[in-house]
């Protein structure tokens, strides 16, 4: 029974979705609606749910003085500090009948200087990993990188918007194309590239849902792994 | 001196002879300004009415309750004012007014641009009789007479028609991938081409064993309503099983609590299924937070102190994919990728050993499992691929007869837009 109701709930909620989808009224629109609100209250409490998990492995790191403890306590010194902060803006915010996130308030405050700064930089690292990444994916160690390496020169070549005006204004007027074969590779070859992945992906969903649908698939509610 | 008698037949004659005379001189003498006098008198008196001219009003108005849907559209249409596209050509567009059939008031419920003649009127009520009249206007603001509609009442049909090709693609696919399990049940070999990326999954969890060092699984950054995560899950479960045989370790850091709970219970079952559910540790496996980059911090920190010898990104990643697998890269960890975002794919191409493109890493699962009936919907999934391809080549071939951007031959034109209205996804 463990296995047979989730799969039954899989099997409906599957069901309902695709046939919703070409019948989007009574019985079938209704209860995909109702899936979707239970979806939403669901994810609310898995809010809850993810918190206290956090706090719980950490506090057992910093228990058992497990390695890297000390990061755990930062992680649970950093939560409590959010939450004193938060919670006490909303409190404030309640009293005095403005938004919580006013400028002002810690919530903001924190969330300014503290969160959008951090994200910030991790998001700034990204470029850096390209620089390396590209490096050496662009190695002319085969035909295949060696292609790479020739589409990627026209392709960032041609996407610096100055580089055509520079050639002409030199008078180099013969080897201004380079937006031109840019724009070629990536609304031909590119394009259909990307089109037929999707549409492998397209078929690799069906088929997936299938054999979710059908519980032939069983393997993320623990059967037959 | 005696006064002329007025009531004298001359007295009465006289004026009235002497008027026909200077109206016969006047006429006579200067009908050109006659004429021109009348022309301008005609001029000033279009003027006055060119100053608000009323456009005629739009004919035939018609009110059809639209097909396919649950009950809820009308579609208005109705011919041109004469004066829209003709005549005085000052219609710039139409009002459209709707009043229940028991109502007395109609209400306007829209409007268009001179030169079109229908209106799609949404959000009414099944079973419900509704009116329509349409009114033609002008820039100053002149407004023609209203023609009203026949009453239509709303109905709901059972089944979306405009979806009938779609359906009868996905009981093509769903069919050859039923026939397939059905066939591979009855034990018929079949051929799976080697993907290489699931080939290496048992010598990557072997390397980490031999190590001493354990294994980073990422099921993606979505939740369980995301397929790219529940596929994720279904690989987890195969890796899982295998390092418990090896008496190895697992790391799921997770950005959704419910993918937390949902690895955790594949885990602990995988590791049952193993026969070691005493090495299984809940604590691998736990809710790190949703903020995108707050978890790809928390990920890179767990990389630069375990270690792992092992990482698997499966599931739906965004701008974090690279930051993820080039952290891995600098570790020297094995790194198996997979995802169905196109952009992020060549990133972990760049970066990882192995990649799962697009449609590999849903087949994962099934290739991992060796079971017949899920390696027969892998089967029934190349039908798709034969119907797309075959699509492909005969839009193509219509295209470029057919098309107005190709060479336009008639008797290819109807048959491209037909075909385009079934896979392309209408007009």
């Amino acid at each position: 029974m463990k296995r047979e109701i989730p799969l039954l709930i899989t099997s409906i909620a599957g069901i309902v979705f695709a046939v919703s989808f070409f019948i989007p009224h009574w019985p079938f629109g209704d209860a995909e609606n109702i899936f979707g609100d239970w979806m939403s209250v669901v994810s609310a409490f898995a809010i809850w749910l993810g918190m206290f998990n956090l706090a719980e492995v950490s506090l057992r790191k910093v228990i058992r003085k497990s390695e890297g403890w000390n990061y755990a306590l930062i992680v649970i010194g950093s939560m409590l500090l959010m939450l004193v902060i938060g919670f006490s803006s909303v409190y404030h915010a309640i009293n005095t009948d403005t938004p919580h996130m006013d400028p002002g308030t810690g919530l903001k405050w924190m969330y300014d200087y503290v969160f959008s700064p951090l994200s910030a930089t991790m998001f700034a690292m990204l470029a850096f990993f390209v620089a390396s990444a590209s490096y050496r994916a662009f190695r002319a160690r085969s035909l295949e990188a060696t292609l790479l390496l020739v589409t990627a020169f026209f392709v960032m070549v041609g996407r610096v918007p100055l580089l055509d005006p520079i050639l002409v204004w030199a008078g180099i007027t013969d080897f201004a194309f380079f937006s031109a074969v840019a724009d070629w590779i990536m609304t031909y070859p590119n394009a259909a590239g990307q089109r037929a992945i999707m549409i492998g992906i397209a078929l690799g969903i069906t088929s997936s849902s299938l054999r979710i649908i059908l519980g032939i698939e069983r393997s993320h509610i623990g059967g037959d792994a | 001196m005696s006064q002329p008698n007025q009531n004298s037949p001359f007295c009465k004659i006289f004026p009235t002879l002497l008027s026909a005379l200077f109206l016969f001189t006047i006429l006579a003498s200067s009908p050109k300004t006659l004429f021109a006098q009348d022309a301008e008198t005609s001029v000033i008196d279009s003027t006055l009415e060119n100053l608000v001219p009323i456009p005629a009003r739009p004919a035939n108005v018609k009110a059809k309750d639209h097909v396919y849907d649950i009950g809820e559209k009308v579609d208005v249409s109705w011919e041109l004012s004469p004066d829209d596209t003709t005549g005085l050509r000052n219609v710039v567009g139409y009002i459209i007014s709707r009043r229940l059939d028991t109502a007395s008031d109609f209400d306007s419920v829209g409007a268009v641009f001179s030169r079109i003649a229908s209106l799609t009127d949404i959000g009414l009520t099944k079973g419900e009789s509704y009116q329509y009249a349409v009114t033609a206007y002008t820039s100053a603001g002149a407004v023609s007479e209203t023609s009203v509609s026949n009453s239509v009442t709303t109905e709901q049909e059972w089944f979306d028609g405009d979806k009938f090709w779609q359906v009868l693609l996905l009981v093509i696919i769903a069919g050859s991938v039923a026939y397939f399990i059905y066939h591979a049940k009855k034990g018929k070999p079949m051929f799976l081409r080697k993907i290489a990326g699931l080939q290496a999954v048992e010598e990557a969890i072997g390397r980490a064993t031999e190590m001493g060092r354990p294994i980073l699984f990422i099921p993606g950054i979505h939740d369980m309503d995301d397929v790219q995560t529940i596929a994720g899950m279904t690989i987890l479960a195969k890796v899982a099983k295998q390092v418990a045989e090896y008496e190895s370790r697992i790391f799921v850091p997770t950005r959704a609590s419910l993918a937390m709970t949902a690895a955790r219970e594949t885990v602990r079952e995988a590791y049952m299924t193993a026969g070691r559910i005493d090495a299984y540790r809940s604590d691998d496996i736990y809710y790190v937070t949703d903020e995108q980059f707050g978890y790809v911090a928390a990920v890179n920190g767990i990389m630069t102190r375990d270690k792992p010898a092992t990482c698997f990104y499966l599931g739906a990643f965004f701008a974090e994919s690279l930051i993820l697998a080039e952290t891995g890269n600098s570790i020297g960890a094995i790194q198996i990728a997979g995802t169905a975002m196109p952009a992020q794919l060549p990133f972990f191409v760049a970066a990882c050993d192995y990649t799962l493109i697009g449609e590999e890493l849903f087949a994962a699962s099934a290739y991992l499992s060796e079971d017949p009936k899920q390696m027969g919907s892998l089967k029934g999934q190349d039908v798709g691929k034969v119907v797309a391809m075959a699509a492909i080549l005969i839009g193509a071939v219509l295209a470029t007869l057919g098309s107005e951007e190709g060479m336009n031959i008639e008797t290819f034109n109807s048959a491209f837009h037909a075909f385009w209205g079934v896979f392309g996804g209408g007009e």
